[in-house]
């Protein structure tokens, strides 16, 4: 089983490296999805706001990042 | 299925740096095992792991067209997203010298050393050299084949030239570790990681967008668009950072 967690720690390593970040990188894509669905009519905006957010969140991210 | 040469060269590209990237990493190790434990069993270990790579890529690329192709982005440009955004956020880090550059010499002196210290038990399967080789090829391998099915599966036909840019890059270290028997510590990973994390964030917005129902105004150019805003405001980033951060020594993993 040890090199089953292991290998499994390993695939979760490819996406996850920092919690926060990759938290907010999901829950970025959800309120994107919900706006594309429910309030932006034009699709083009959506492209925008999609982004807008994630480059928002990794040079804030990459800035928390540094002072550490 | 007929492949559009004239879009899909921005996948070829994208998918032979990321593997690039990759199969130096796991060539280290290979050269490794190979130069203190023999090449016998590094050839049998990346072997073994190369037979199993292939059998995934044969069950999991008839598996993936039998999805809706906007799931498929969804998830995929989703999970791009964050392995792309993973890399760039380290190289971004790495440029501004908050956390220390990788050194392949240094991390293929780590493995030899490691690798010296655990004795051989006169057998004539070296399980410790087989084991190490099987286990960085798979790891390594695992990613490329993830990199392949995200750049190449957003689209309709994108994953021939998408394995194409793979086994160019496979093709090219190999040579080059067969000419230069030492870890490519002259290729300039940390460059090359910057340029795949923005490239490989760019498709996996592109894709999520496309999963969504964005109609991008210049279609496929949308993806150099993004990868032009991904850079700006990366070296942002780097500016931003720079002065908060300071140097550290080079560093063998990761």
């Amino acid at each position: 089983m040890q090199w089953l967690r292991s290998i499994f720690n390993e695939l979760f390593g490819l996406f996850v490296d920092d919690g926060s970040f990759a938290i907010a990188i999901v829950v970025w894509l959800l309120i994107t999805w919900f706006l594309s669905a429910h309030i932006l009519t034009d699709s083009k905006w959506t492209g925008l706001v999609l982004f807008g957010g994630l480059a928002a969140i990794l040079v804030e991210s990459a800035r928390r990042g540094a002072r550490r | 299925m007929v492949v559009d040469w004239t879009h899909a060269w921005p996948t070829v590209f994208a998918a032979f740096l990321a593997s690039l990237v990759e199969f130096v990493e796991a060539l280290t190790v290979v050269l490794a095992v190979g130069t203190v434990r023999g090449w016998r069993g590094a050839l049998i270990g990346s072997g073994a792991a190369i037979i199993v790579l292939v059998a995934i890529v044969a069950a999991l690329g008839p598996a993936l067209t039998r999805i809706p192709l906007d799931d498929v982005q969804l998830v995929v440009g989703g999970l791009l997203l964050l392995f792309g955004m993973r890399w760039l956020r380290k190289a971004i880090l790495r440029s501004a010298g908050a956390i220390p550059m990788h050194d392949e010499a240094a991390a293929y002196a780590d493995q030899a050393e490691a690798l010296s210290r655990t004795g051989k038990n006169g057998a004539s399967w070296d399980t410790v050299a087989i084991a190490t080789a099987f286990k960085i090829t798979m790891l390594e391998g695992l990613e490329v084949v993830f990199i392949v099915i995200a750049v190449g599966a957003g689209g309709v036909g994108l994953l021939v030239p998408a394995s194409l840019g793979a086994s160019f890059a496979l093709v090219l270290v190999v040579l080059l570790g067969i000419i230069v028997h030492r870890p490519l510590a002259s290729i300039p990973e940390n460059t090359l990681k910057f340029v795949v994390g923005i490239l490989l964030t760019a498709f996996g917005t592109f894709w999520v967008g496309e999963g969504m129902g964005v109609s991008w105004s210049s279609g496929d150019w949308s993806i150099f668009a993004l990868t032009l805003g991904f850079l700006a405001c990366s070296l942002f980033a780097i500016a931003l950072c720079r002065g908060r951060a300071t140097a550290r020594p080079p560093l063998a993993n990761g």
